[in-house]
């Protein structure tokens, strides 16, 4: 018996040729992409000229005043890098400014009761501070890192959204941080190898917070784009379940993820202690913004899958920038958080825009 | 042909969740370098039966023979081993990374030394042999180094397919691979089936659309309330007939 069924329809055999999208799409594309990139540029461009033009004369240009925008953001791009892996798995930590307070309290009591009795460290001596900022730096680090595998863990094992676990994990980091020092400051400043040694020191007429943050810097942009490890995180942040399938561990890397962006923290902290000589929750209540902004601004995907470590190196100038700008200008500092917030927002938006348009 | 032993023999598979009998007594035998289509109306056991086969259920009762011999298919890893993949429709592509990397996804090859033994991926090593395997199935994406989110539906389709044949695989395994396809990108993927078998490896296709099926199929197995009702080659039928079968209104002997 013979069908009389019709065939669908045949495409030229050898020319199956799924047929390229038309060539004005794939330009339109190329536009909103270059766009949704180059205006982090243009933003920061203006920034700094409207600073340059609206402060008096020779404040806010000047080789000292860009080495301590530069010093501040040391911090921020550190605390932005771990957030861009994070936010690649379509994650988010809003834990990371507590764990950097924590870890700077941790680690900054270590380096003051290994220094010295109680005592001699109130009088600004510090006998055995080599052992006290050796051990230290070590336990912020590691402080860090505990935090971010307690975050990565907790999302794995007991399925939770990232945002309820982290913002948890921040409450309890600052928490705890306040609680072992009182709510106040650390006891007494760490010891000056630190900080006149290390935080404000140069090398090559930079501050080594700013030589720690560019090596870090250029690491993780190299593990990011050319290893398993940053295309897993892209992977998994893309399609989880597709990359569950493929055979990656997904909970696993997502811990290590985490975990890499605690120990983010954690540096970020003795950079901290090192340039501040203390610290305090309250200095650190809105450095997550600070971030999560520079990750964002910087191109990164919010839904995954995407993003750039050496562009939110840049969008991590955006914050600093404006708050040493507006404390130049006199005006009331708080100005950089309204800024600063409604900018992640535009952020995301054109990220949805630019997702919209590859989508279809 | 009949004297061969085939490349995949499912005899007498039995399955229930509870109460529920999914399948009662399935037979399913493949040959090589063929497209089988399983067809049948809802709840006629036929994503059961191929999940037994990719390893994701197993069966209460029946045995399954790989090249003749008895083998247990505990989960869909070991499945893969066997050289059996799974194309899953919407499932199967990271969307933000690019052609080469999906096709790799899970499998990286590694730069040489020590650099390629803490991570480091050899990206134009699988670039390279990504291009290949586009031209070896004749799929002309124009690059394989940009974000698979800009292909079309058919496009993607076939970067999965790519993937599934591409590490030694004998059975592929497609459920409803044109379902989400408008008619030109379903023309196009039926291609991409045809060129896929005519380089030996078997396939196995679930597809409710029967025009479809007759386009491509080589041989047709009909499941109905869980049983096999019957094989038959392509030509030896019609879509009439087929659909009586799933139905149930033509009683076959069986």
């Amino acid at each position: 018996m013979t069908s009389t069924v019709t065939e669908p329809p045949r495409t030229e055999p050898g020319a199956n040729g799924f047929a390229p999208p038309p060539e004005e799409q794939t330009r339109r594309q190329q536009v909103v992409y270059l766009l949704s990139r180059s205006w982090l540029f243009l933003f920061l461009l203006l920034l700094v000229l409207y600073f340059w033009l609206a402060s008096p004369p020779s404040t806010f240009l000047t080789g000292s005043n860009v080495a301590q925008i530069a010093l501040t953001t040391s911090e921020v791009v550190l605390l932005a890098i771990g957030e861009t892996f994070v936010i690649t798995t379509a994650g988010i930590d809003l834990s990371i400014g507590a764990v950097l307070f924590f870890s700077g309290v941790a680690g900054g009591e270590v380096m003051l009761k290994l220094s010295g009795t109680s005592a001699q460290t109130l009088a600004g001596q510090y006998p055995h501070a080599w052992r006290g900022i050796a051990l230290g730096v070590v336990v912020c680090i590691l402080a860090g890192g505990a935090w971010g595998l307690l975050n990565g863990l907790v999302i794995t094992r007991m399925k939770l959204p990232p945002i309820i676990v982290t913002l948890g994990t921040m409450a309890m980091a600052f928490g705890f941080g306040d609680l072992i020092d009182g709510g106040s400051y650390l006891p007494a400043p760490v010891p000056p190898g630190l900080t006149h040694g290390f935080g404000a020191s140069k090398f090559l007429g930079l501050y080594y917070p700013i030589w720690v943050a560019l090596v870090v810097l250029v690491v993780a942009h190299t593990v990011y784009q050319h290893t398993r490890f940053g295309r897993y995180t892209a992977a998994v942040g893309s399609n989880e379940e597709g990359s569950r399938r493929a055979g990656i561990s997904v909970d696993r890397h997502i811990v290590k993820v985490y975990a890499l962006c605690g120990l983010m923290a954690g540096t970020a902290a003795v950079l901290d202690l090192a340039i501040f000589t203390n610290t305090t929750s309250v200095a650190h209540q809105t450095d997550n913004l600070s971030a999560i902004s520079a990750v964002v601004i910087g191109g990164t995907s919010v839904f995954g899958g995407f993003g750039t470590i050496l562009l939110s190196a840049v969008g991590a100038f955006i914050p600093t920038v404006l708050q040493n700008g507006l404390v130049i200008q006199d005006v009331q500092p708080f100005w950089q958080e309204v800024v600063v917030g409604a900018t992640i927002v535009v952020a995301v938006y054109i990220d949805q825009l630019r997702r919209r348009r590859m989508n279809r | 042909m009949a004297t061969t032993t085939p490349l995949l023999e499912a005899v007498g598979i039995q399955k229930h969740f509870g109460r529920v009998v999914a399948l009662r007594d399935a037979n399913f035998a493949l040959e090589r370098s063929e497209v089988h289509a399983l067809v049948g109306d809802n709840g006629a056991g036929k994503s059961t039966l191929i999940k037994i086969i990719s390893g994701v259920y197993s069966p209460d009762a029946g045995a399954l023979e790989l090249d003749g011999e008895r083998v247990t298919i505990g989960n869909p890893r070991e499945a893969r081993e066997l050289g059996i993949e799974t194309v899953y429709q919407d499932l199967a592509l990271a969307d933000h990374l690019d052609a080469a990397a999906n096709l790799f996804l899970g499998r990286e090859l590694y730069l040489g030394g020590l650099l390629g033994r803490i991570g480091f991926l050899d990206k134009s090593a699988m670039r390279s042999r990504a291009e290949d395997e586009m031209r070896r199935l004749k799929i002309g994406i124009q690059s394989v180094d940009q974000p698979v989110l800009g292909l079309s539906g058919g496009q993607r389709q076939a970067v999965a397919v790519a993937r599934a044949i591409a590490w030694g695989t004998r059975i592929v395994i497609m459920d409803e691979p044109t379902a989400a396809l408008g008619v030109r990108e379903s023309g196009m993927v039926l291609e991409l089936i045809r060129e896929v078998r005519n380089q030996g490896l078997a396939i196995i296709m679930i597809s409710h659309n029967l025009p479809e099926v007759f386009a491509v199929a080589d041989r047709i197995t009909v499941l109905r309330l869980g049983r096999t009702i019957t094989t038959l080659r392509r030509e030896e039928t019609t879509l009439e007939e087929i659909v009586g079968m799933m139905t149930g209104a033509l009683e076959v002997a069986a």
